[in-house]
C-alpha cells in the first residue's frame, strides 16, 4: 500500500513537469514542422518569459497589490506579450535571412541565437538565482497511515491550464482561418504561398503560439518551482525538444504525450535511482526512440521525395 | 515613405518593448525579498536612441541594401597573392612553422603557456571543421569527446600508471569508439537530430563524470597528472625510481620553464599533424566524399556512395583528435575536473569554425588563435565573450555563411532561375 502510494505520488509529480514540457514541446514541434528547422532558441524564450513573470509579481508586489488572481493574470499577459515580442524578433533576425540556405545554415544560426539570449539576460538580469514567494501555497493530502500523497494546489493548476490551453490550441488550429494556413504552410510551403497565403505571417505567427505557450509554462512552473536563472532555459528546452522527438515531431498530440511521458519517467527515476540521473535517463530515452522509432509514438514515418 | 512609416514604428515600438523588458529593470534580492529595481534616466535614454536608430534604419533599409549589394559586386575579399602560388605559399608554411618552433625560446613562460592553451584550441578547431566544415554535420557535444580524452588518459595513469605516451593512442581509440557508437544509430537519420543528440551526448558524459565519484573522483576531478616525457627523460625536478630526469642527462640546471616549452613543442607538432593529415584526407577519395555528401546527399547515394558509412568516417576521426587533445589538455592542465568540459567549450570550438570559414584549415587555424588570444589581452572583454560568440554565429550565418576565410576551389555552377 504504502509503496504503491509512492509510486502514485511520483506519477503526480512527473505528470505536472510533463505538462509543462509538452507546453515548451509545441514551439519546437510546430516550428519544426512548418519550417522544418530545431529552434534552438526556444528555451530561451522561456527562461525570459519566466524572468518576466518574476519581474512583474515582485514589482505589482512593492506596488501594494496584493490579490493572487490579478497578480497571475497580469504577470501572465505581459509574459504573452514579452515572449512573442521576443521570437518574432528571434525569427526576424536570426531565421528568415537564412531560411533558403543550407539546414546546416539555420541550425548554426539557431544555435547562436541560443548562446547569445542566455548570455545577454545573465548580463542584464545577473546570474544569480532569483526568488519569489509562493503565490498558492498548500494543497490537499490523502491516503494512508504510512505514507500521504500530496497534491498541491499548484500541480492541479498546472494540470488545468495546460489541458485548457492545448484544447484552445487544437481548437485554433483546427477551425480558424490562420491555423488552417499553418497546416497548408506545413504540407507545402511553397504550393501555400502560390495560394495566396502569406507564408511569411504564418511563420511569424507560428513563432509567436509556440513563444506564448511557453510564456504560459513559464508562469506555471516560475510559480511552482519559485527561483530563476539563465541557464533553466537550456536544460528545460532540450527535455521538451526530447519531449517532442518522442511523441513524434510536428505531432501537436505527440508533443502533449511525449512531454507527459518523459516527466512521469524522470520523476520515477528520481524516485528509484537518483535525480542525478534525471537527464541522463531522459536523453538516453531520446537516443533509444530515434535508434527505433525515429518518427517518434505518434508521428509518421518521413517518406523522402526526389 | 508612408508605407514604410508603419513596420518603422512596429519595429521602434518592438525594440523598445525587448529592451525595457530585459535591460530597463532588474530583478534583485534584498535579504528574503526579490524587489525589482528600475534602471536610472541613463539606461532608459539609450533604450529610446536604439529604437530611434531601428526607426531611421527601418526608412533607409531599402537605399543601404542597393548599396552594400553595389559593394559587393565590385570588390571580394582575396588571399593575397603570394599565398596562391604553390612554391611560394609552400615556403611561407615553413617559415611560420620555424617560427613557432623558435617562439618558446624567447617567450615568457606565460606566453608559452597560453600558446600550447591556443595550440589544443587550434587541435579542437581542426577536429571540428571535419565534422562540421567538411561532412556538414552539426556537433554541439564535441567537448564529450574532449571529456574522454581527457579522462582517459588520466585515469588509466591514476589507476594503471600508464604513462601520457602509452594513454595517447589509448585515448585517441576511446574517443573514436565513443564517436562510432554514437554517431552509429544517429547518422541514419536527418542531420538536425545530431545536433540534438550531440548536445546531450555532452550533457550526460559530464554529469557521469560529475556522478561517478568512485571512479573519476566527481566534481573533485583527477589531480596529479603526470606531464608527458621525452625518451624517458623526465620533467620533475627529481625523476621516479628508475629515470633520468631531463637536466641531469644535459647537465643544465633544472628550470620549471622546461615543461612549459616542451609541452608546447609537442602542442604544435601534434596540431601540426592534425593539420597535414587532414589535409591529406581532403584529398583522398574519403574527403572529397565528406564534401559531396555535404553539398549534395541524393547525388551521392546515386554514385554508389553510402552515406551512413561516409558520416560515421568524419564523425569518428573528428572525434579521435578531440580525444588527443583531451589528453594533451590533462597533461598540460595537470588536473582536470568536470567543470573543464561544459557546453561553452563546444560553442567555443563551434565558434572557431564558423568565424574561419567552415572547411578553411587556416581560416580555422587563425580564428583558433584570434577566439583564445583576445580574451587574454581584453580582460573585460571576457564578461562579454559568449555574448559576442553567440552573436557572430548568428551575424556570420546571416551575412557570410562561408566564413572570413573561406575554402576556395575552382567550381562551376549552375544559376537557377
Amino acid at each position: 500500500m504504502e509503496a504503491s502510494l509512492y509510486f502514485l505520488q511520483q506519477v503526480i509529480n512527473g505528470l505536472t513537469i510533463g505538462s509543462t514540457y509538452a507546453l515548451i514541446a509545441i514551439g519546437y514541434t510546430m516550428v519544426y514542422g512548418i519550417i522544418g528547422m530545431i529552434n534552438f532558441a526556444h528555451g530561451e524564450i522561456y527562461m525570459i518569459s519566466t524572468y518576466v513573470v518574476f519581474i512583474v509579481i515582485a514589482g505589482l508586489s512593492m506596488l501594494g497589490i496584493d490579490s493572487t488572481a490579478f497578480l497571475i493574470v497580469a504577470a501572465l499577459l505581459v509574459a504573452i506579450v514579452v515572449a512573442s515580442a521576443h521570437a518574432f524578433a528571434v525569427e526576424r533576425v536570426a531565421y528568415r535571412p537564412v531560411r533558403g540556405s543550407k539546414r546546416l545554415i539555420a541550425l548554426i544560426s539557431a544555435i547562436g541565437m541560443s548562446i547569445f539570449l542566455q548570455n545577454y539576460i545573465l548580463l542584464a538580469q545577473g546570474s544569480r538565482d532569483k526568488a519569489i514567494p509562493s503565490l498558492l501555497p498548500g494543497g490537499w493530502q490523502f491516503g494512508g497511515d504510512g505514507f500521504a500523497v500530496n497534491l498541491s494546489y499548484m500541480q492541479v493548476i498546472i494540470f488545468v491550464v495546460t489541458l485548457v490551453s492545448m484544447t484552445v490550441l487544437a481548437l485554433f488550429i483546427s477551425r480558424s482561418r490562420l491555423g488552417r494556413a499553418c497546416r497548408a504552410c506545413s504540407q507545402d510551403r511553397g504550393m501555400a504561398n502560390l495560394l495566396g497565403i502569406n507564408t511569411d505571417l504564418v511563420i511569424s505567427m507560428t513563432f509567436v503560439i509556440g513563444a506564448a505557450l511557453a510564456a504560459v509554462a513559464g508562469l506555471l512552473l516560475g510559480m511552482y518551482y519559485g527561483v530563476v536563472n539563465p541557464y533553466i532555459g537550456f536544460l528545460a528546452g532540450l527535455k521538451a525538444f526530447t519531449a517532442a522527438v518522442l511523441g513524434g515531431i510536428g505531432s501537436i498530440p505527440g508533443a502533449v504525450l511525449g512531454g507527459l511521458i518523459l516527466g512521469v519517467a524522470e520523476a520515477l527515476t528520481g524516485a528509484y535511482l537518483s535525480t542525478e540521473y534525471n537527464d541522463v535517463v531522459s536523453f538516453g530515452l531520446l537516443i533509444l526512440i530515434l535508434l527505433f522509432r525515429p518518427w517518434g509514438i505518434l508521428g509518421k514515418p518521413e517518406v523522402e521525395k526526389i | 515613405m508612408k508605407g514604410k512609416l508603419l513596420p518603422a514604428f512596429f519595429a521602434a515600438g518592438l525594440t523598445l518593448l525587448l529592451g525595457a523588458s530585459v535591460l530597463g529593470v532588474q530583478l534583485q534580492s534584498q535579504g528574503i525579498d526579490t524587489v525589482v529595481m528600475v534602471h536610472g534616466p541613463l539606461t532608459w535614454l539609450g533604450l529610446f536612441a536604439a529604437a530611434v536608430v531601428v526607426f531611421a534604419y527601418q526608412l533607409i533599409k531599402g537605399r543601404v541594401q542597393r548599396v552594400r549589394e553595389k559593394a559587393r559586386q565590385g570588390s571580394r575579399f582575396r588571399l593575397p597573392a603570394f599565398l596562391e602560388n604553390p612554391a611560394q605559399r609552400r615556403l611561407m608554411i615553413a617559415l611560420a612553422i620555424g617560427a613557432l618552433l623558435l617562439f618558446p625560446f624567447l617567450a615568457e613562460r606565460s606566453a608559452i603557456d597560453i600558446a600550447t592553451l591556443t595550440l589544443i584550441y587550434v587541435m579542437l578547431g581542426l577536429g571540428l571543421n571535419v565534422v562540421v566544415g567538411l561532412a556538414g554535420l552539426l556537433d554541439l557535444g564535441y567537448v564529450g569527446f574532449y571529456a574522454v580524452g581527457a579522462y582517459t588518459y588520466a585515469l588509466l595513469n591514476s589507476y594503471f600508471g600508464f604513462s601520457f605516451w602509452e594513454a595517447l593512442p589509448i585515448a585517441g581509440g576511446m574517443t573514436a569508439l565513443f564517436g562510432y557508437l554514437l554517431g552509429f544509430p544517429v547518422l541514419r537519420l536527418r542531420g538536425d537530430y545530431l545536433a540534438i543528440v550531440t548536445l546531450g551526448f555532452g550533457e550526460i558524459i559530464r554529469i557521469l563524470l560529475n556522478n561517478l565519484t568512485e571512479i573519476t573522483g566527481g566534481p573533485n576531478g583527477i589531480a596529479r597528472i603526470p606531464e608527458p616525457s621525452l625518451f624517458n627523460l623526465q620533467f620533475a625536478r627529481r625523476a621516479d625510481e628508475g629515470y633520468t630526469s631531463f637536466h641531469e642527462f644535459f647537465g643544465i640546471a633544472y628550470d620549471p620553464t622546461h615543461k612549459v616549452m616542451y609541452l608546447y613543442i609537442l602542442s604544435l607538432l601534434f596540431a601540426l599533424a592534425v593539420a597535414y593529415i587532414i589535409y591529406r584526407l581532403m584529398r583522398m577519395p574519403i574527403g572529397r566524399a565528406w564534401e559531396a555528401l555535404r553539398e549534395d546527399d541524393i547525388a551521392c547515394r546515386s554514385l554508389g556512395l553510402n552515406p551512413t558509412a561516409v558520416k560515421l568516417s568524419a564523425f569518428t576521426i573528428g572525434a579521435s583528435f578531440a580525444g588527443i587533445a583531451g589528453s594533451i589538455f590533462a597533461a598540460r592542465q595537470g588536473f582536470i575536473s568536470p567543470l573543464s568540459f561544459t557546453f561553452i567549450e563546444s560553442a567555443i570550438v563551434l565558434a572557431i569554425v564558423v568565424l574561419g570559414g567552415m572547411g578553411s584549415q587556416l581560416g580555422v587555424i587563425l580564428a583558433a588563435i584570434a577566439m583564445t588570444l583576445l580574451p587574454e589581452i581584453a580582460r573585460e572583454f571576457n564578461e562579454y565573450r559568449m555574448l559576442l560568440f553567440g552573436l557572430i554565429m548568428v551575424l556570420m550565418m546571416v551575412w557570410r555563411p562561408q566564413g572570413l576565410l573561406p575554402l576556395k576551389r575552382p567550381q562551376m555552377e549552375l544559376k537557377r532561375g
